[in-house]
């Protein structure tokens, strides 16, 4: 079949730009995927063969890469991707719970997506935000501390069209398409948004304050020029 | 209490906009590296070996002298890339650090290829956690901007080109190597070691390969020199890391401190196990390092002592579960990832870790038979040891570990022909209804 032509225009265009950050085309390969995520949703023939095309290897190639990868969805994912964690410290905390209500909840289970088209579910391996658990992703955006409560109005929301903020993550949710499109190294200008840290990131450190306990003073070769760049702000080295 | 926690690199985690230049640079980031450009790159090297910083992504293999490795002269261009493929269960440390921080990893990457001599250098970050990767690419494009990355960086005549480039789904890209094949658009599968990665690493040329908050580390040392690093920690294990506590704790969460801090310490900075609990079993370093129970809360966690002690330091991913938790279970949910997670480059690890699936579902349902243990045992000593990596032998941990420690209480699955644990009660909600 094949894109049509101003898709294909727009998708080489993307291409180009993406294969000219790396020293060798192939290293191309992973982002391109998820470009062509972001266009049809998941990997399609099209995608495979327009992959093939740029990097000047073969489609067999290109799929014995694609299939590796547990991100890549071999037939269309949710507009919300919704994965529960069930590694084992999240799934002790609750997230077997989790999953399993939820998925009884939309009827579906893992890499299905509901009738709609609005939400796929995946049971999900650890995904780096243990001290949050039981964790929640929708999109690759962090939902953290959830219950089978909160997990079920989120699907509820995110079907009902309503605006869903993750909890480290940007002021609103952004769909499937729009996430691939980041992951293939296009930024959608919404890092500013949401908080730097969550409250857990910030255990020790407050502790710390509270405490006065810092690291020992540095070595007496100091002080360094200041950076003229940051002005009569410097208060002092964060390396201290 | 003897041991106070240390923010180095968690020192600026609370100003609401600490991941933005500005208020790195308010924090004096980015001193280091002018500094840095005015040292010899070897006397970088020196310094990092000096500090005795060794690899905080698990392994512990000391940086200074994985950089020395290099060889000093060769036709192929050099690469730095940045494992940020932080996958190891229970590990959740570098996520949060380049959330919040990512301008201290860019000022870190920079000094070290600098250090190195390399031109190119690479930020390989899982791809399942958007908004780090929306701060990455903002700090990359904001030093850019800033002039401490390009062409003719701050006037010094060094040039560095900086990628952030995204995974896919794939815990086995965290290997070196196989990170390596995956950053270059292949099937992340390990290679054959020699040569290492030193000498034919990305495209074959000389490559070198550090965890995150290693080479976040880096700025504090130049800033600061390796004696105050050396400073803190114990003899072989230098300086602060970032202890990570999840799990059955009241107050879970990141404890940056001087490594030989023990567990014992930590749970009390930390409000102690949940209330009206106690400490059943818990993971020093991610699932891969084998279990540690009540008896090793005064272990000094540092590779020395954690190694000793039959356990390993790994990424100080420290899950904690008490006594409500079903250790069979556990186990079989990590073995189920280890099987999830095998590339199926090698026999040992691929079919091991499926048949620990298939005995472990037996054995937590209460359908196993003592003999069982003995096969997972021996099925373990064919997978340790005999793996083309680190992942099959990291999935043996668990196992053997729970075993030794907890024999009886798979054996109390096959007498009541079930777990004897009740799930609702290990949930954070527990109690609550």
């Amino acid at each position: 079949m094949g894109y049509p032509p101003e898709t294909l225009a727009r998708l080489e265009r993307d291409a180009k730009e993406i294969i000219a950050r790396y020293p060798k085309p192939r290293s191309a390969l992973l982002p391109l995927l998820h470009l062509v995520q972001s266009e049809d949703g998941y990997i399609s023939q099209d995608g495979i063969e327009f992959c093939a095309e740029q990097l000047g290897i073969t489609p067999a190639q290109v799929t014995g890469v694609a299939t590796f990868y547990t991100m890549y969805k071999r037939r269309p994912a949710g507009e919300y991707h919704v994965g529960v964690c069930i590694n084992t410290l999240c799934a002790v905390m609750g997230g077997d719970q989790i999953w399993e209500e939820l998925s009884e909840h939309l009827g579906v289970g893992h890499d299905e997506a509901t009738e709609d088209g609005k939400i796929s579910l995946e049971r999900l391996e650890c995904n780096a935000a243990c001290d949050f658990a039981p964790v929640v992703m929708v999109n690759w955006e962090f939902f953290d501390n959830m219950t089978p409560e909160k997990a079920k109005q989120l699907v509820d929301d995110l079907r009902a069209g309503k605006e869903v903020a993750p909890t480290r993550g940007p002021n609103r949710l952004c769909t499937w398409k729009e996430a691939s499109r980041v992951l293939a190294g296009f930024p959608d200008g919404r890092a500013g948004e949401g908080p730097q840290a969550g409250p857990q990131t910030l255990a020790g450190l407050e502790l710390a304050k509270r405490n006065g306990w810092t690291a020992p003073p540095a070595d007496a070769d100091r002080p360094e020029p200041d950076d003229p760049a940051a002005g009569s702000e410097t208060q002092g080295d964060i390396h201290r | 209490m003897s041991t106070t926690l240390t923010p180095v690199l968690s020192r600026n985690w609370d100003q609401p906009d600490s991941f933005t230049i500005t208020a790195y640079r308010r924090n004096g980031g980015y001193r280091a590296l002018r500094k840095a450009l005015r040292m010899q790159p070897d006397e970088i090297v020196q310094a990092v070996k000096d500090s005795g910083l060794r690899g905080r992504g698990g392994a512990g293999f000391p940086t200074g002298m994985k950089w020395g490795f290099l060889p000093p002269k060769s036709d192929k261009p050099r690469y730095l890339v940045v494992n940020a493929d932080e996958s190891e269960p229970g590990t959740c440390k570098d996520i949060p650090l380049m959330m919040a921080n990512p301008h201290v990893l860019v000022e870190g990457i920079i000094i070290s290829a600098y250090a190195i001599r390399s031109h190119h250098a690479f930020i390989y970050v899982r791809g399942e956690v958007l908004h780090v990767i929306r701060r990455l690419q903002q700090a990359v494009a904001e030093a850019y901007e800033a002039g401490y990355l390009g062409k003719n960086i701050l006037g010094s005549g060094y040039d560095l080109d900086l990628v952030v480039h995204t995974g896919a789904g794939a815990y086995i890209c965290g290997e070196e190597t196989a990170l390596l094949d995956s950053l270059e658009g292949y099937r992340g599968q390990p290679r054959l070691k020699p040569p290492f990665p030193a000498v034919a690493g990305l495209y074959g040329g000389p490559t070198v390969i550090n965890n995150v908050e290693s080479i976040s580390s880096v700025p504090s040392i130049v800033a600061n020199g390796p004696d105050w690093f050396a400073s803190m920690g114990t003899e072989k294990s230098k300086g602060f890391g970032i202890f990570s506590l999840s799990g059955h704790v009241t107050r879970p969460g990141q404890y940056e401190a001087p490594l030989g801090i023990t567990l014992r310490e930590l749970l009390e900075m930390a409000g102690g196990i949940r209330k009206g609990h106690r400490l059943k079993f818990w993971t020093p370093g991610g699932s891969s390092t084998p279990l540690f129970t009540e008896e090793h809360l005064d272990v000094p966690l540092d590779f020395e002592s954690v190694g000793a002690a039959g356990s390993m330091l790994g990424t100080r991913a420290l899950q904690i579960f008490d006594e409500t938790t079903c250790v069979v279970r556990a186990v079989l949910r990590w073995s189920e990832f280890y099987a999830h997670e095998s590339c199926g480059k090698c026999t040992p690890c691929r079919e091991g870790t499926y048949w620990y699936k298939q005995m472990l579902k037996r054995l937590e349902a209460g359908q196993g038979t003592e003999e069982d243990l003995e096969t997972l045992l021996d099925l373990s000593d064919n997978i340790l040891g005999r793996s083309f990596c680190a992942l099959g032998d990291g999935a043996t941990s668990p196992v053997t570990s729970s075993i030794k420690l907890f024999r009886d209480e798979y054996i109390e699955h096959f007498k009541q022909g079930g777990c004897p644990f009740d799930p609702a009660k290990s949930t954070v909600w527990a109690g609550e209804q």
